[in-house]
């Protein structure tokens, strides 16, 4: 990057900075803003330029409705394992993991683990007969033998307001962090994110957004291995030698602190054991619920099991985004004990009152720097940005499905629309929700967000899973259980975050201890709300079309295990 | 499909025998992963002390290796399920849609 190399890519950086979009993670909280960083920005101009150049060699093969939603089907199983990890390795979670890492040690780990959990049922149960039974959207399998327009209408409302919270908090998440690394304004950030997403989407549809999120996928991993794998040398590949450096300086920084000598030694092995992340058992079994079941039902996750050719792709997807999920996890780990020990002692990371510089969540940040030097940190950031950008861009993706896919296609047109209507209507859908994204993203910049990811997650867990689970799995299900129940769980989970302390209290400000539901996920009570809703009213219903959606059972069973019938591979 | 075609095939014996090994196997991994889980937060939310334990003079935990433990056994059990997916139980499906003549 000397001489006229520098040259040549400051102006490329430039020409790039009013179009470039930058992406953040979920609940980073507030943010400092950063001197600005040309080497992360050219790095991520690099990346920029890529998947631009992708997205119009994808433009080139969208022409269908088809190809929008699912990239004709024509994605690998290793491909699609390795864009659902993108989807789900966010920058909220390679930086807040590793942040909490960091900071307690082990709780980070218990942590990862939650979101893991969920694959290995999503494999057993779910993926084959999603794939055999859905098309486009995961309202496609959940109305198979129901009236099309109740069920339709409630997994639409299902996938927007999960998409909703997720945006929102990945938009405040791309703005924060862009103050950090690259020192620009937030609304710059935000408006930047937006507008590439945009572009992705809108011209390269499924295929420049899957390749999109497995080119960061990859660099994400690439980045994080390297980082762990300086760390682990530093120590001569001796985990037990760097937990024991992590041991020592937690210690000296709690003696530091005024504490006893014995004190400070609890305190110091506290980070190799768990320790306040799980307070009650009902909180631990609902949030637990929540992540586990929560990721069978988020929409920008699920329409990626129709983009594979067959079932047998599907189960490869899901087992290398497990794999792939798994290593990340143990890599935050390790990225976070380096960090207790390359970056809490070096004075170069630490803002006068001894906290990092830039929050608690630039623990990787630092690291990187720590382990490769500015331009591994110009590196990692542009991954951080291009990771948000990706994962936006799927939400996104989803979003405009639900509503050309399921409400005006389906419920407008009955099933009548022609696919070029169809994708246009895709098209203006993923304008609409841009522009609500960027305008939502500005207006929530001060608020406490943090509830909002988990939030996605338990609606995802209490509508559209138990939705999704007993219209698949059993036979008396009617469209008008699935429908009132599938409200049930939604509404529910809505209601009880809201009365939660960390909306009730954090977010609006009611004195401690006046929420009225004390529990960290609603999770456990309103997913059983959705599922005894579920259940109830599809024994009640007695209706002409209850006998219709029973009778329906058998043909669609068959489906599901066999495939017989399903969707083709490909619409070419 | 049209049912009478369901019909025919969930008639096959091969058919019946996919469905009841397959969503039995599912089923009982499912069970297991559960297990695994909830009882690893179990003791966390009962009791932590187990694992923070020391294994040996060093500050290594029970803990590191049980944690690490389930993120290996959650990617093992269902690469495990893929496998005989992808051979036994689609082996009996091809056989299966051949039956069924279309």
């Amino acid at each position: 990057m000397i001489g006229s190399n520098a040259k040549l890519l400051g102006g490329l950086a430039l020409a790039l900075l009013s179009s470039v979009a930058l992406a953040a993670g979920g609940d980073l909280g507030q943010a400092e803003k950063q001197a600005t960083n040309w080497t992360a920005i050219m790095m991520f101009g690099v990346f920029v330029l890529g998947t631009l150049y992708i997205t119009k060699w994808a433009a080139s093969k969208t022409k269908s409705a088809a190809d929008f939603y699912t990239a004709g089907g024509g994605i690998t199983g290793f491909q699609n394992g390795l864009a659902i990890a993108g989807d789900y390795m966010s920058a909220a979670s390679f930086l807040g993991i590793s942040a909490a890492v960091m900071a307690s040690g082990y709780d980070g780990l218990i942590y990862s683990i939650g979101f893991l959990v969920g694959w290995p049922v999503i494999t057993f149960l779910m993926a084959e007969r999603l794939r055999n039974l859905g098309k486009f959207t995961f309202a496609d399998v959940a109305a198979y033998r129901f009236q099309q327009t109740p069920i339709r209408a409630f997994a639409a409302s299902g996938t927007l307001v999960v998409v909703a919270f997720y945006l929102i908090a990945q938009m405040v998440g791309a703005g924060q962090l862009i103050k950090l690394l690259f020192g620009l304004e937030y609304w710059m950030a935000v408006v930047i994110v937006g507008a590439l997403m945009m572009i992705y989407v809108l011209f390269g549809g499924m295929t420049a957004t899957t390749w999109v999120q497995i080119i960061k996928a990859c660099l994400l991993l690439a980045g994080a291995s390297f980082m762990a794998f300086m760390v682990l040398l530093n120590y001569g590949f001796s985990p037990e030698a760097m937990f024991a450096d992590a041991v020592r300086i937690k210690t000296e920084v709690a003696t530091a602190g005024g504490k006893t000598a014995v004190e400070a030694s609890t305190i110091g092995q506290a980070i190799m054991g768990p320790g306040s992340f799980i307070k009650d058992p009902i909180s631990a079994i609902s949030f637990g619920m929540a992540l586990m079941f929560g990721t069978a039902g988020l929409p920008h996750v699920l329409m990626r099991f129709f983009t594979v050719p067959d079932a047998k792709e599907a189960r490869k997807s899901v087992f290398w985004a497990t794999t792939w999920i798994g290593y990340f996890y143990i890599l935050t780990f390790i990225i976070g004990f380096g960090a207790i020990v390359l970056v809490s002692t070096n004075p170069g990371f630490l803002d006068a009152k001894g906290g990092l510089i830039g929050g608690s969540n630039m623990a990787a940040i630092h690291l990187a720097n720590a382990v490769g030097g500015n331009v591994f940190l110009g590196f990692i950031s542009a991954v951080a940005f291009a990771t948000i950008l990706a994962v936006v861009a799927g939400l996104t993706l989803s979003g405009a499905s639900a509503v050309s896919h399921d409400l005006y296609s389906t419920v407008f047109k009955k099933g009548n629309a022609d696919s070029a209507a169809e994708l246009r209507v895709s098209r203006i859908t993923t304008l609409v929700l841009g522009v609500v994204a960027v305008v939502l993203g500005i207006a929530f910049e001060k608020q406490n967000i943090a509830f909002m990811v988990s939030l996605a997650f338990a609606i995802a867990a209490s509508a559209n899973f138990p939705v999704l689970f007993m219209s698949v799995l059993w036979k008396d299900c009617t469209t008008r259980g699935a429908t009132i129940g599938g409200f049930l769980g939604l509404i529910t989970a809505v209601v009880l975050t809201i009365v939660s302390p960390s909306v009730w209290e954090a977010t609006l400000g009611n004195p401690k201890g006046s929420a009225l539901f004390p529990y960290a996920s609603p999770a456990l009570f309103s997913m059983a709300a959705g599922f005894i809703g579920i259940w109830l009213f599809s024994i009640l219903d007695n209706s002409a079309r209850a006998k219709e959606d029973r009778a329906g059972y058998m043909a669609q069973k068959v489906r599901s295990e066999t495939g017989i019938g399903a969707a083709s591979a490909s619409s070419h | 499909m049209e049912n009478d075609m369901a019909a025919k095939i969930a008639a096959n014996p091969k058919y019946q025998k996919l469905v009841a090994t397959r969503s039995s196997f599912g089923w009982i991994l499912t069970l297991i992963m559960m297990v695994v889980y909830y009882g690893y937060i179990a003791i966390i939310a009962f009791n932590k002390d187990v694992l923070a334990a020391r294994l040996g003079e060093g500050v290594m935990t029970v803990g590191i290796p049980v944690g690490l433990g389930v993120i290996f056994f959650t990617i093992l059990i269902t690469g495990f399920y893929v496998r005989r997916a992808n051979s036994e139980f689609d082996q009996l499906t091809r056989e299966i849609v051949e039956e069924s003549g279309k």
